[in-house]
């Protein structure tokens, strides 16, 4: 077991490694866009140009550039070419919003796919089972901005039951934080329910199918335990394993649409700004922290798995 | 090809005789091929035949843009009539109001479904719209299907090396979530365009949006399709094919890739799907189409610039492209069952 998981930790440092490379090179291949005569201003002067190029390294050869920019990012010292902040510390300052955004949606959608894909294999064939098989299929068809701009205009602007966007911090007033965040919570989840609840649905219709299940009725147990102690446990492992993957990804800036269209200042919107002005550094370092974060919890996820089913030890 | 009945689509996993030793024999029962039986499985299926009609309902409303935009409304899609005034119900009333409130839908041949916030015809703009995101949708989904195909069937097939380069490639493209690759990708090729060497791509064109939308979705068809190839790869019938000489080119895709088809078809409406709805996002976070170029994300996220006041430039190209995609996500829902009433496939965000 300590085996797999350091060999599994290992090919996840690489991943990140290789992830580093690549996100740098994707920002460097940027053409004509030589960011020193931007932050030299309009009227700039040759020199002034070329003083910029040096203080900031864009001389440099590339793999001194790569080396360079990896250390500012460990440091925490790069900056943004706009404003000159300390990208880091602007993602800290983002971060809680972000990770209350990515925690309540988390439950909800992994509450309510856990509840309609049970529902829907429970009563599969039957009306409620059709009704919510429309219902997720509904939700995997629309796009979260347009949801959320259409909830924030009729519940917010029109009926003004919840407030239509902006972010009230948790320890300054945990109702109105609350109340802020109602409406991303849903809107963000409305896709992962879909996609949950469908996928659990077909899940428990395969297990119950299986040979320990039809032991487990052999053997007297009831239909409830059989139900829920051999068919749902079984049928869960895929749900939560995905579970954490989208929940990295939302963490690492994935609900950039949702963040945006809710004007939440979280991770995602602050690269979604910086790629209007077309400031570089934001946007690498969030691209590879969200890259990062997948591909820490996949790693967690495996771990976790190869702990519980020794068969995945391979 | 064609002489070989193990190149006839589908055949391998017939539990039925190979179509040309039924003809063959006048009393069997005829021969069915899975793709006949899933197309009597889907025909009975008449949810998912009306969805994927409501689908080809939207395309041909698309294709036929520049007919209703010359013969009933009487504007292009970038024409503004930002100081026009129109006569509804005798009272001439102005295109867009003084206070820059555009006129909504007047359900006439001009300005059917309304303006927008420079006096462009929306109902024009919508049908343009669509067929630029639908049209970067199937270029997408056409790359995605592309590429996946061929490097899941050289990594499942090869294994070793090959495997182990394209595996990592799709594992860390796969890493990314879709819409930080998709704007990172968007801002560091739309400015100057791509430069592959032997062909030029613009920067800031449809087709750029619809090569980033198709490579970010590779390793989500890539990965099963190896993951299939791993296991066909040991049956009998690639030894056959071996022993009697194929090559690789052959075994791979006169072989395998007729046994992988029906994963692939079940793929094709549910990337649509996606690509669709990726371009819609890319476009609101300014990495995708831009102005003057409609597309129903790019008119999404001008209508919501001014939402208090003009709602209904959010609800007309929004469900406008949540009918469309249902239509795919449905249709498609039924070929996967029609394809095989077991398979999970899933795209995730």
């Amino acid at each position: 077991m300590a085996r797999f998981a350091v060999r599994r930790l290992a090919s996840m440092v690489a991943v990140m490694f290789a992830i580093s490379i690549l996100t740098f090179l994707l920002f460097q291949v940027l053409p004509n866009s030589d960011p020193s005569t931007r932050l030299a201003g309009r009227t700039a002067s040759p020199t002034q140009i070329a003083k910029i190029r040096s203080d900031w390294g864009f001389d440099k050869p590339i793999y001194v550039q790569y080396i360079k920019t990896m250390g500012k990012i460990l440091n925490g010292t790069v900056t943004s070419y706009q404003q000159q902040l300390p990208v880091e510390d602007q993602i800290r300052q983002d971060l809680p919003t972000t990770l209350s955004l990515a925690i309540g949606a988390g439950v909800i959608w992994l509450a309510l796919g856990i509840l309609f894909g049970v529902l829907s294999a429970w009563r599969a064939g039957r009306w409620l089972d059709r009704g919510l098989t429309v219902l997720s299929l509904v939700g995997v068809s629309m796009p979260v901005f347009f949801l959320g701009a259409v909830l924030s205009y009729y519940i917010g602007d029109k009926a003004r039951i919840l407030p239509a966007g902006d972010y009230v911090a948790l320890t300054s007033d945990p109702w109105q934080w609350f109340k802020h965040m109602l409406m991303p919570w849903f809107a963000l989840s409305v896709l992962f329910i879909g996609v949950y609840s469908r996928i659990l649905r077909s899940t428990i219709l395969d297990t119950i199918n299986d040979d320990y299940v039809r032991t487990a009725r052999a053997k007297g147990l009831s239909e409830r335990q059989v139900m829920i102690r051999h068919v749902l446990r079984n049928s869960l492992i895929p749900i939560v394993s995905l579970w954490g993957l989208d929940f990295a990804s939302v963490l690492g800036g994935g609900a950039i649409l949702t963040e945006t269209v809710f004007n939440l200042h979280g991770v995602g919107q602050y690269a979604a700004q910086s790629v209007e002005g077309l400031d570089i550094p934001p946007v690498l370092v969030i691209t590879m922290f969200g890259a990062f974060a997948v591909v820490l919890l996949s790693a967690v996820v495996d771990i976790v798995y190869a702990a519980l089913d020794p068969r995945i030890r391979l | 090809m064609a002489t070989d009945p193990a190149a006839v689509p589908g055949t391998e996993f017939s539990p039925g005789l190979p179509v040309g030793l039924a003809s063959d024999e006048g009393e069997a029962p005829p021969g069915i091929g899975p793709y006949q039986l899933a197309w009597r499985r889907l025909r009975r299926n008449r949810v998912a035949l009306a969805f994927g009609g409501l689908f080809l309902l939207m395309v041909v409303l698309c294709l036929l843009a520049p007919v209703y935009a010359h013969d009933i409304a009487h504007t292009g899609p970038n024409d503004p009539h930002i100081t026009d005034v129109i006569k509804i119900n005798g009272k001439p009333t102005n295109v867009v109001s003084t206070l820059g409130i555009p006129i909504g839908p007047t359900w006439h041949g001009r300005f059917f479904l309304g303006a927008d916030a420079t006096g462009r015809d929306i109902a024009v703009r919508l049908l343009y719209g669509g067929r630029n995101s639908l049209q970067i949708g199937a270029e997408a989904t056409l790359l995605t299907i592309l590429l996946a195909t061929i490097f899941g069937i050289i990594a499942g097939y090869f294994r070793g090396v090959a495997d182990g380069l394209i595996s990592r490639a799709f594992d860390l493209i796969w890493a990314y979530p879709v819409y930080l690759l998709g704007i990172a990708l968007g801002v560091s090729l739309q400015v100057g365009g791509l430069d592959l060497g032997l062909f030029k791509i613009q920067g800031n064109t449809l087709i750029l949006t619809a090569l980033i939308i198709g490579f970010i979705y590779v390793p989500y068809v890539g990965k099963p399709v190896r993951g299939q190839v791993l296991g066909l790869r040991e049956r009998e019938f690639i030894d056959a094919a071996r022993q009697q000489g194929l090559g690789s080119l052959r075994i791979m895709f006169g072989e395998l890739l007729p046994n992988v088809a029906s994963t692939i078809i079940v793929f094709i409406p549910l990337i649509l799907a996606n690509a669709v709805l990726t371009e819609a996002g890319l476009s609101f976070l300014g990495a995708g189409v831009h102005d003057p170029n409609p597309s129903w994300g790019t008119m999404i996220t001008d209508g919501i610039k001014l939402v208090p006041g003009a709602i209904h430039l959010v609800l007309v190209p929004g469900l406008m492209l949540v009918l469309t995609v249902l239509g795919i996500n449905v249709f498609g829902d039924g070929v996967r069952d029609a394809l095989d009433p077991r398979a999970k496939v899933r795209i995730e965000h």
